[in-house]
């Protein structure tokens, strides 16, 4: 029973981890993917997405559903203006320029976290339909991890279908795949690139807030989660919705197994297969050749 | 005698300008003119020697990695590790901590060259993520998160002392940083620097003039990690203490922004970027500790948006303007 009581614990933190994890770095595989610009800032997105909650939530006291939908909508925004201002003018760039571009909107980000709301992680205030426990099959589960794993389902399953059965999916796709053919065909890639940079962000900022429960939102947020956010687009691959999702349940599942099993040898085992795995199939599991 | 401008031009790089002096002569007056700073001038040679050998791997090989950090760490725990367990002549520990941190740069590179673009970032990454995590874990050994404490170095040549004023640290990182800066220098204007930046800017028409490019990365990076290996040496030793800060993501990403801001493929970019980055993280930091990080994200996106060059292109610029000035009149 005791090992069973293990298994399903680690299974289940795991999951709800690699949710917010999945719904945090999709929206960097896409950008990486069809922009091909090496966003490293993409973290700030999640964290200022965060903070927004907060502030929605402490200052103007709007119930959480809203908060969480207005701070996505406004990092949207935030996203847009700062694609046209910056980002687009990098995306011929080399990689050099990109990471150093947003490395510096990392640390603008950190600077204005530090000084509008301090070093100390805030702390968001669930509401009470899901901050409680779940009785199921003799398992008890806090309610907030679960409803975190279902939002991530349901993320996948929406961006999934968006990608693989809409027109604006299919754009998508062909630019991945082929930009100067897809422009060449008539596609609009600086409006399609806008639109999916905008997304990206949305999505993170979704996770970022959504997530505040399990990657607490500090100033440091952006370079401290920045590794993982990276090992789930690697091992995922480029540009794909399908792959992350795989990457961040490995990644989640094998994080808290590593922290419940084996604490003294921590992210060791991780970065080992890390290793071995980018070695072998250096696109990731579901990157395209 | 009549030979083309591209050969002059190539063979008076070669040439010591007497600008180059420049840099010499200003840390030497340094010594003189701020005993109270030696400690942080110290440290920003240090870091001059973090950038230039970074600037041999990214400016000159056009290998972009986020792991360099791993072989400044490998070097600082090896000097420590020595110096806490009896070895204290600390010349010999300086080698000897070049050569593992070279060492290991050969071996990870032998691995991570094999990859490129996302794969290749991941990978210098997750090398120095494991060297975090084994020696934050090997507390018997290195002391873990607390750091590596209890070194004792003995004095230089048996004689000098590393004072608390830091005068012998100065000279001695001063002196170092110069040797390593002939080496470089003469690499990156011998065929073998010429061939490297030749890779950086078209690998496959290198692989079809006979050139081994992977060979030729994997020297480059063997040398950049044995002097990054030397600059972490140089932390353990003048500073007497190792934090696992060495191996932090940090690290890595403050030499990217010292090499950018000074200016990428130059030799001196890392000089004019450490002072400056050092200097500001000096004074601003005593003000205002975490806002001083803005002006850093500041400078570096003008930098990417404006003038890629970084300060040294900033003069660049200046110096061709005035001189097309003096042209027209």
């Amino acid at each position: 029973m005791d090992a069973v009581n293990i298994l399903v614990s680690i299974a289940f933190s795991g999951a709800a981890y690699a949710m917010v994890l999945y719904m945090t770095s999709v929206g960097l595989s896409v950008t990486m993917g069809l922009l091909g610009v090496a966003n490293l800032a993409h973290g700030a997105f999640a964290m200022t997405g965060g903070y927004f909650l907060v502030t929605f939530m402490d200052r103007f006291a709007w119930p959480f559903g809203l908060a969480v939908a207005l701070s996505c909508v406004a990092v949207g925004l935030l996203s847009l203006v700062l694609e046209r201002t910056l980002y687009s003018r990098v995306y011929n760039g080399t990689e050099l320029d990109q990471v150093v571009l947003s490395m510096g909107l990392i640390f603008i980000a950190t600077a204005i976290a530090h000084v509008t709301f301090g070093a100390q992680p805030v702390r968001v205030v669930l509401p009470e339909a899901v901050n409680g426990q779940l009785l199921l099959g003799g398992f008890s589960f806090p309610t907030y991890r679960i409803f975190l794993i279902a939002a991530g389902l349901c993320v996948f399953a929406l961006l999934w279908v968006t990608i693989e059965k809409t027109l604006v999916g299919a754009r998508i796709r062909a630019a991945v795949d082929n930009r100067a053919m897809a422009e060449a065909c008539g596609l609009n890639s600086k409006k399609l690139f806008a639109a999916v940079f905008a997304l990206g962000s949305v999505l993170a900022a979704l996770g970022g807030s959504l997530g505040a429960e399990v990657l607490a939102i500090e100033p440091e947020y952006a370079l401290k989660h920045l590794v993982y956010f990276l090992i789930v687009v690697a091992v995922g691959g480029l540009g794909s919705v399908k792959g992350p999702f795989f990457a961040a349940l490995l990644l989640g599942i094998g994080d808290s197994a590593c922290k419940i099993l084996a604490p003294e040898f921590g992210g060791i085992f991780i970065y080992v297969a890390l290793f071995i795995l980018l070695l072998i199939r250096p696109n990731g599991l579901f990157g395209r050749v | 005698m009549s030979t083309h401008p591209a050969i002059d031009d190539l063979l008076s790089t070669r040439r010591l300008r007497p600008v180059e002096s420049l840099p010499w002569l200003l840390a030497a007056a340094a010594y003189f003119l701020f005993p109270q700073y030696l400690q942080l001038g110290s440290q920003i040679l240090i870091m001059v020697l973090f950038a230039l050998s970074f600037d041999l791997l990214l400016g000159y090989g056009g290998i972009v990695t986020l792991g360099h950090a791993a072989y400044f760490g490998a070097g600082a725990y090896a000097a420590g590790l020595m110096a806490k367990y009896g070895w204290g002549e600390p010349l010999s520990a300086l080698m000897l901590s070049g050569l593992v941190a070279g060492l290991l740069g050969i071996v990870a590179g032998a691995v991570i060259l094999r990859t490129k673009g996302l794969a290749l970032l991941m990978l210098g990454m997750a090398v120095s993520l494991l060297l975090f995590e084994l020696a934050n874990h090997a507390v018997g050994i290195t002391g873990g998160a607390d750091g590596l404490q209890g070194m004792s170095v003995s004095p230089l040549f048996g004689h000098f002392d590393f004072d608390m004023f830091g005068r012998t640290a100065y000279l001695y990182t001063l002196v170092v940083l110069l040797l390593a800066w002939i080496l470089v220098r003469h690499l990156v204007n011998a065929p073998f620097g010429r061939s490297l930046a030749g890779i950086r800017q078209n690998p496959a028409r290198m692989q079809a003039l006979g050139v081994s490019v992977w060979l030729r990365r994997l020297v480059a990076f063997g040398i950049s990690s044995f002097l990054a290996g030397i600059a972490g040496a140089l932390s353990a030793q003048t500073n007497q203490f190792v934090s696992l800060s060495v191996f932090s993501l940090e690290l890595s990403g403050i030499v990217i922004v010292i090499l950018v801001l000074g200016g990428v493929g130059r030799l001196y970019g890392g000089f004019v970027g450490a002072l400056v980055y050092m200097v500001a993280q000096d004074a601003l930091s005593k003000d205002q500790p975490a806002f001083w990080l803005f002006w850093i994200g500041l400078l570096l996106i003008l930098t990417v948006l404006f003038n890629r060059g970084g300060l040294l292109g900033v003069f660049d610029l200046l110096s061709r303007r005035f001189k097309r000035r003096e042209d027209a009149q």
